[in-house]
């Protein structure tokens, strides 16, 4: 699934990384606990999570991910965007709740990892 | 550290030593950044790369969160990357009750950050060949890992 797909099926506005839209993703991943995605997520791309701070960045940046999506509206500040860019990281964010926005790209065809 | 422990480090190809701020929590991760770059031009292979990172990333939190920071020195040889995390913290009243998954003794506040799950532990030793921890209460934590690059974990 490509991260503009992403964007669309929840309707979300994009942060940063515009040159990134085209990028194909496999795997999402949703939590707002960093060590249970640093614990748990193998091949992940998306990392949809309702916190917000630098460590979100930092811990989709050590799982080589490529997008981060801020649920419920929040919309990261400056320090955020600006790391962010320096890894290399889009940015989206939706007005959908956690399970909504999870389920929408699940049913879309972008799965979780296998346990 | 036994004396040929010393030796080896000798022969590694790069050592890489930071500092740990223990003051802020926004920069906690910047030294394994570093690390993961060092190693991406040294040409490893991203799972490699990420074990790596990982390891050393919960490691930072861990000595942000629990002992005011600290020093991490990073050895790089060809086969293996050794890590070892020094701090002046608390030290780790039970290492066994430490290594379960879930249990924490971090405050609230880093919780609502995201950490303090009680999954730092045990990750360094989840993407970690060799982990060996060695704490003393009121004196501190040194905590040294292997990482190697034919290793089945993933």
């Amino acid at each position: 699934m490509k991260i503009s797909e992403i964007a669309q099926l929840l309707n979300a506005k994009i942060i940063c990384g515009d040159d990134m839209l085209d990028e194909e993703v496999h795997s999402a991943c949703g939590s707002d606990m960093m060590s249970d995605v640093l614990a748990y997520v193998k091949d992940q791309a998306v990392l949809l999570t309702g916190l917000m701070n630098t460590q979100v960045v930092r811990t989709a940046e050590m799982m080589d991910m490529r997008c981060i999506v801020f649920v419920r509206g929040k919309m990261p500040g400056e320090d955020i965007i600006k790391l962010a860019g320096m890894c290399g990281l889009a940015l989206l964010s939706t007005e959908e709740r956690m399970y909504t926005a999870c389920g929408k790209l699940y049913l879309a065809g972008l799965r979780g990892d296998v346990v | 550290m036994p004396d040929n422990e010393q030796k080896n480090r000798q022969d590694a190809s790069l050592h890489l030593t930071y500092n740990v701020n223990g003051d802020n929590f926004t920069s906690a991760g910047e030294a394994s950044v570093d690390v993961k770059k060092a190693l991406r031009q040294l040409g490893f292979s991203p799972a490699f790369i990420r074990r790596v990172a990982i390891a050393m990333y919960e490691g930072e939190i861990n000595m942000v969160i629990h002992a005011e920071g600290g020093t991490a020195e990073v050895y790089v040889y060809s086969d293996h990357v050794e890590i070892v995390l020094a701090d002046h913290g608390p030290g780790i009243a039970d290492v066994e009750l430490a290594m379960q998954e879930g249990y924490s003794t971090a405050p609230d506040n880093i919780r609502a950050l995201g950490f303090g799950a009680g999954m730092g532990l045990p990750n360094m030793k989840r993407y970690t060949d060799e982990m060996k921890i060695d704490t003393e209460i009121g004196v501190g934590t040194t905590i040294t890992m292997v990482v190697n690059t034919d290793s089945d974990k993933k």
